[in-house]
């Protein structure tokens, strides 16, 4: 009886996170405009989303973004990562510290105090400084990916590396970014992702005129949903899921 | 013409961290194809001494000489010295052939030069066909010999190991022991070793330096280090030894234990507070009339070859080895030969000069 229970207070949930997209999905086959009634089959809105040039703008700059945010995340990232594990105790707990903040900050706090600063700077908000913003948030996770593995390295590796004649950029090339490989790609992967999937912090540093599709789908959505933004929100869905797929099997790849 | 038999000196080595002293005024040299060992207590800056032969550490003060050359500030990666880590530090990203030829590429050496060295060395360690296998595939003494061979293989001048057989179980540790200096014999190498295990130290090294709190309390050969140590500390660190405060009554005679014994030490003056260190298997047990003391045994322990049996006589409690028990609760008399007591100067003095 008990595990009756148990089991279904667990479908309750399931249901409860997973109907809504799905409703969604299946609403991005509907033939017809009402949301109410099913009227058959078809991927209408999937090309109608295709050639709508203000979607496609948004897509584009989300991807550029994501993809940007990734690359100078993952790399500064990593270098952070690589200076903190070489720290001393102390100020390797100040910098930790200081790394995990961000992470637990509110992003309408993160969104709204880096949209204070480009307006103090009187940096005009847009592409640009919405890519800032990204690369900031990123930054802390690829070092909470790239920290651990690093400490799992046996301490004595780079010294072995000098020690048999590599200088210390061979040795950090050819052996401390390798032994740190998995740690990196997930880093980047979870850069990616979050800059993806970002609303709050991108809703506070852009313009209206430089719109990723989180920022366009709210404010579309104020004027009644395009069934069309349905079929996107399936895609992203779709495409975030394999990304998170990936990552979680890596994370449990290397706790092995 | 001394000084060019020298491979490596340390001229006054000191080394602080962060207010705290790890060495101590270190004066050490090391001639070509000698095995030295380190050996001393944890903490005793056996570990730091290695690390600044091998450019791993600055000294606070002092210099490294190298062949003459002062190499002090001479990074890791241009010095002429190898290093095999405690746990190996071996590459868990590359297999056995490039962890091997790592060094080999670096210097630039030929690709087919690069392959029949590594196979060489992996003849060398007995791992022939092992070259393709993963690091983390190998047990722990196999990936031992791949930390030797990866430094064997550039042929450095020394070869600096820091308990490189810490990690391994007492059997394969003997094993390694033997084959390794046998090793070093063959390809006349110089090695610098580090220890806490004193057999270890002894069975290996050619030359033994025994450090603690920082300080050099004596170099020596093994046999001379376990024969005359140089204070009670090292007594007691190498093999066991019964340590007694003791009274210098003239030359050749000391007092302890509540009689005068006759022995071979002289020059401590007359009247003077020493330390005597006799070694538990010096001590003869004979019948308890004829002993030069006399005493009951408390305890016996089996050790394996022999017995060792605790026999209060009163005064001071002896431990005495023998591979003949007596019964406990027996009366004995003890017997030493007056060359088997070792008369050195009280440790407390030795550490106020």
């Amino acid at each position: 009886m008990i595990k009756f229970l148990k089991r279904c207070y667990l479908g309750i949930i399931l249901v409860f996170l997973y109907v809504p997209i799905g409703v969604l999905i299946v609403q991005s086959f509907n033939a017809g405009k009402s949301r109410a009634k099913w009227e058959g089959f078809s991927f209408r809105w999937y090309v109608e989303l295709f050639q709508d040039t203000r979607i496609m703008n948004a897509l584009y700059v989300t991807l550029s973004i994501a993809v940007l945010a990734m690359i100078v995340a993952t790399v500064l990232g990593t270098l952070a990562a690589i200076g903190i594990y070489s720290m001393k105790k102390r100020p390797q707990a100040v910098m930790m510290t200081l790394t995990n903040l961000p992470n637990t900050m509110p992003d309408i706090v993160t969104g709204i105090s880096l949209m204070l600063l480009f307006l103090f700077t009187k940096v005009e908000r847009g592409y640009v400084t919405m890519l800032l913003a990204h690369i900031t948030f990123d930054v802390p996770y690829v070092i909470l990916s790239v920290l651990p593995k690093l400490k799992q390295m046996n301490k004595h590796t780079y010294e072995a590396a000098l020690d048999l004649g590599a200088t210390p950029t061979y040795a950090l090339t050819h052996v401390i970014i390798p032994e740190c490989k998995q740690g990196i790609i997930t880093g980047a992967m979870l850069a990616f992702t979050l800059s993806l999937d970002d609303f709050t912090i991108s809703y506070f540093t852009t313009s209206p005129l430089v719109q990723n599709l989180s920022t366009l789908i709210y404010s579309a959505a104020r004027k009644g949903i395009e069934p069309s933004l349905n079929a996107l929100s399936a895609l992203m869905f779709v495409s975030l899921l394999v990304l998170l797929l990936i990552v979680n099997r890596r994370t449990a790849e290397s706790k092995e | 013409m001394m000084e060019q038999e020298h491979l490596i000196d340390l001229k006054d080595i000191s080394k602080d961290f962060d207010g705290t002293t790890v060495l101590n005024h270190i004066n050490l040299y090391v001639r070509k194809k000698e095995f030295i060992t380190l050996l001393g207590p944890s903490g005793c800056g056996k570990t730091t001494t290695l690390r600044i032969i091998g450019g791993f550490e600055y000294p606070t003060t002092g210099q490294v000489y190298f062949e003459g050359k002062d190499i002090t500030d001479l990074p890791p990666y241009k010095r002429r010295v190898n290093s095999v880590f405690q746990k190996y530090a071996l590459f868990p990203h590359l297999n056995v052939q490039d962890n091997i030829a790592f060094g080999l590429k670096i210097a630039k050496v030929p690709k087919d030069e690069i392959r029949r060295r590594v196979d060489r060395m992996l003849d060398l360690v007995n791992l022939s066909g092992y070259g393709k296998r993963k690091v983390d595939q190998l047990s722990g003494g196999q990936q031992q010999r791949i930390a030797i061979a990866r430094a064997l293989v550039n042929e450095p001048e020394v070869l600096l190991l820091d308990e490189p057989l810490g990690a391994l179980d007492l059997k394969l540790r003997t094993e390694m022991q033997l084959e390794l200096k046998s090793m070093q014999q063959r390809l006349g190498i110089t090695c610098i070793y580090v220890t806490h295990d004193q057999e270890e130290a002894l069975t290996m090294s050619d030359t033994v330096v025994v450090m603690n709190d920082g300080r050099i309390l004596q170099i020596g050969d093994p046999k001379r280090i376990y024969d005359e140590p140089a204070n009670a500390f090292v007594a007691d660190f190498i093999g066991e030894s019964n340590i007694l405060r003791g009274t210098m009554v003239h030359d050749e005679l000391v007092h302890f234990s509540g009689y005068d014994f006759p022995c071979v030490d002289a020059g401590f003056g007359e009247d003077a507070p020493v330390d005597v260190v006799i070694r538990p298997e010096d001590i003869m047990l004979v019948g308890e009339d004829i002993g030069q003391i006399s005493g009951v045994v408390k305890s016996v322990l089996f050790k394996g070859v022999h017995y060792e049996m605790m026999v209060d006589c009163g005064e001071t409690t002896f431990k005495v080895h023998s591979t003949i028990m007596q019964p406990q609760g027996s009366r004995v008399g003890l017997s030493i030969v007056p060359y088997n007591i070792h008369i050195m100067k009280p440790m407390s003095e030795e550490a106020a000069k």
